[in-house]
């Protein structure tokens, strides 16, 4: 796997989240992960993909992206540049004494237990997609009943915003 | 201010727009805009099929460079323009299309006529809309034909609710369009341009690959200077027949799976590529990994997501190309007066002008044998030179034929369906440049397989009084199918065969209004091309019988190298060219 995280800033309307997942399908472009939410412009989402390039390269998949009307503004993240997280909910079946096993793990990753059952315990764990995946390796002995996850979400560790660099960006053209 | 329908402000917005004619069809949905139709200045054209009406605006759209307009209802009717759609996204043909779709509450419900047009168009759209608030119909129509004209052109589809249409609303013409997400870029980096033209004037077998892009922006002139200046052999795809002149000495004309062996070896050969407008696809380049093996890139395009998407560039410059290559031109005289002069490169303008005699298109018509459909297109090319004539093409056999003999001095003189390959394009297509171009003699080549799939809008020529001249290369096969059987699944020909006379061409066309005329020997053809050029109120559909067997050459097969050319009848190509070899 090649993983690569794209920030992109779009237009809030309907269905262009659609127009992103068929532009990915229609050009074989793989998505690891994908997160959409509001932004602090309520005219703009911004989606984070991770995207899993095989035999496509970055670049096409960038130009691909902008030439879609409704987005604004696509940006790719490096760790140093940019803040990653994840946010997993994992419900671990423990069996006799293992719920105590089980929050002491998830204590030592700064997790938060937030539900308990006779046989099973719910954590939520935030932090970057490598200490989620090392919890889950952790966890995988007791046995996950069932995972969700929100897939990465990424903003840069520069002063400046996305939005902002597209506006300079215009007006110095 | 008075209050008007949705209707009635779509059609003000396509009034206010410029709009003088519609393709379409009407139907439920979409009726609402059909009332305000009566009573405005822009023509409609009715068709009878709506994948007619979106060819239709495609070939108004080849030879104006405007946007043209198609209409049509929901479900079916949106449908049958998918495959319009697609061929212009392909084509990068300029484009609007207005759908009707079913009343807004009943969206999403499976309601009669009901298809998810927006849905189903996104990919072979460049964009599309779905207009659910009355009062952003200007909007949406001034914002379609914006994104439809600038940039790489295309087609945008505005899909708008019945209910949209019927509610009041004010009409107001926005005084400009709002899309913070679409800005092309159209100036050349000029520190590129600098870069480009350096190799250029190092490079000793340069050639410029001119695609459609050079049609778009009607960079002819700036092409013209380019080339003469620089003194730089040109091959025009076949999206750019047309875009420099075939009778300059510096044309070689079409390259690609059926061009002429000087165009296709230029560019295997060429030691500097610059591409303008064009996006080496497959057809072009055969092989990718064999194209131009010692050549040097510079690409040119306004869309960046061509740049380097099947060979990397070693220039890159994003931009119109009316624009860059003005400034390569600039550039290009400005160094060589610097330098003194253009750089000695007579070796190898020596060496194409040797291929070109040597191998020039080739077939052979016998007097007592079957019309060559070749030699029908070069005799219908030779009565129609004197008077400006607009070539259309369906696709096949008879589109490559028409692209090799046809000669072309003009852009926007050549009509065809380059990337989809859409066979059916031809006789609406046709119909479109006509009403695009009055004053131009519209002439279409087209093969009996693609002729059949369009030909209901010959009603709509007579009926519309729109004469053009189709003539049918009827060799009573789809041909180029028959051809890859004959040549790659040893002559074993399946589901090919179409007849000679089924239907009865001359007939079908008389049924329709048209003159039908046939020629079924060679000394028939130009007796029959004068019948049918003497016609001017009417269409014309000749009936050429050609030989059911002749095939098209040269021809490089899907998937080999440019290198293994096949060429054509008593052609033998040079095995090892001592010359050729010590050029490169």
């Amino acid at each position: 796997m090649s993983l690569h995280t794209l920030s992109v800033l779009v237009e809030n309307r309907p269905g262009v989240l659609t127009r992103v997942a068929g532009l990915f399908a229609a050009r074989g472009f793989n998505i690891h992960s994908l997160a959409v939410g509001e932004t602090e412009i309520p005219d703009y989402s911004r989606m984070t993909i991770v995207v899993d390039l095989q035999a496509k390269s970055l670049e096409q998949v960038v130009k691909q992206l902008n030439k879609l009307v409704n987005i604004i503004k696509v940006l790719e993240y490096t760790d140093r540049d940019a803040v990653e997280r994840e946010l997993a909910l994992v419900k671990v079946r423990t069996k006799g004494d293992q719920r105590a096993r089980v929050i002491e793990i998830a204590d030592i990753f700064r997790c938060r237990v937030v539900g308990v059952t006779s046989s099973t315990v719910t954590v939520e764990a935030t932090g970057t997609p490598d200490k989620v995946e090392a919890l889950l390796e952790l966890l995988h002995e007791f046995g996950i009943v069932e995972l969700a996850r929100t897939g990465r979400i990424a903003l840069s560790r520069d002063e400046k915003g996305i939005r902002e660099r597209t506006l300079k960006a215009a007006s110095s053209e | 201010m008075a209050k008007v329908s949705g209707a009635e402000s779509l059609v003000k917005s396509l009034e206010a727009q410029g709009t003088d004619v519609i393709f379409g069809v009407p139907g439920g949905a979409i009726l609402p805009a059909y009332d305000p139709i009566l009573d405005s200045s822009v023509r409609h054209v009715l068709c009878r099929h709506e994948q007619g009406a979106g060819h239709a605006a495609s070939g108004y759209a080849w030879v104006t460079g405007k946007a043209a307009v198609c209409m049509a209802t929901s479900g079916p009717g949106a449908t049958n323009l998918v495959t319009a759609m697609a061929d212009a996204k392909m084509d990068s043909v300029p484009m609007v299309c207005i759908t009707g779709q079913v009343p807004t509450p009943v969206v999403g419900n499976d309601a009669f006529q009901e298809a998810d047009i927006t849905g189903i168009s996104m990919p072979i759209t460049k964009h599309n809309m779905l207009v659910t608030d009355v009062g952003q119909i200007p909007s949406a129509i001034k914002e379609a034909f914006y994104i439809a004209e600038t940039g790489r052109p295309g087609p945008v589809l505005v899909d708008i609710p019945k209910d949209v249409l019927q509610t009041e609303t004010e009409f107001v013409w926005p005084s400009q369009v709002d899309l913070p997400g679409y800005k092309p870029v159209t100036k050349g980096n000029p520190k590129q341009v600098r870069e480009a033209v350096k190799l250029i004037l190092e490079a000793k077998r340069p050639v410029l690959y001119v695609g459609g892009g050079v049609i778009k922006t009607a960079a002819s002139p700036e092409l013209f200077r380019l080339a003469t200046e620089g003194k730089l052999p040109v091959v025009t795809t076949l999206m750019a027949r047309g875009a420099f002149p075939d009778s300059n000495p510096l044309c070689l004309e079409m390259p690609g799976m059926h061009g002429n062996y000087t165009a296709v070896t230029a560019l295997q050969k060429a030691d500097l590529l610059v591409s303008l407008g064009a996006r080496f696809d497959d057809r072009v380049t055969g092989k990718l990994t064999a194209f131009a093996p010692d050549a040097k890139i510079v690409h040119v395009d306004i869309d960046p997501a061509e740049i380097g998407k099947n060979r990397k560039a070693d220039v890159p410059i994003v931009g119109d190309c009316k624009v860059v290559i003005g400034m390569l031109a600039d550039e290009l005289v400005k160094r060589q007066e610097e330098l003194g002069g253009v750089p000695d490169r007579s070796a190898w303008l020596g060496q194409l002008e040797e291929w070109q005699t040597k191998f020039p298109y080739a077939y052979e018509q016998p007097d007592d044998g079957p019309i060559k459909p070749q030699y029908a297109t070069q005799r219908l090319y030779e009565a129609t030179r004197d008077q400006d004539t607009i070539l259309v093409a369906g696709v096949g056999q008879h589109q490559m034929w028409a692209s090799q003999y046809w000669k072309f001095e003009e852009p926007r003189h050549w009509v065809n369906s380059g990337g989809l390959g859409t066979m059916g394009y031809a006789v609406p297509a046709a119909m479109g440049a006509k009403v695009g171009r009055p004053d131009v003699r519209v002439v279409a080549i087209d093969g009996d397989g693609c002729f059949q799939m369009t030909a209901q809008e010959l009603a709509t020529m007579t009926t519309e009084n729109i004469p053009v001249v189709i003539a049918i290369m009827n060799n009573a096969y789809l041909g180029m199918v028959r051809q890859w059987q004959e040549l790659f699944y040893n002559e074993r020909y399946s589901q090919v065969y179409l007849t000679h006379d089924v239907p009865d061409y001359v007939q079908l066309a008389e049924a329709y209004g048209c003159v039908g005329l046939r020629a079924e020997v060679p000394e028939e053809v130009d007796t029959v091309i004068d019948k049918a050029l003497s016609v001017e109120d009417r269409t014309v559909v000749i009936d050429f019988r050609c030989d059911q067997r002749e095939m098209v050459f040269p021809m490089v097969p899907a998937g080999a190298s440019n290198d293994d050319i096949i060429l054509g009848p008593g052609q033998e190509k040079p095995m090892d060219d001592p010359k050729a070899a010590s050029l490169a």
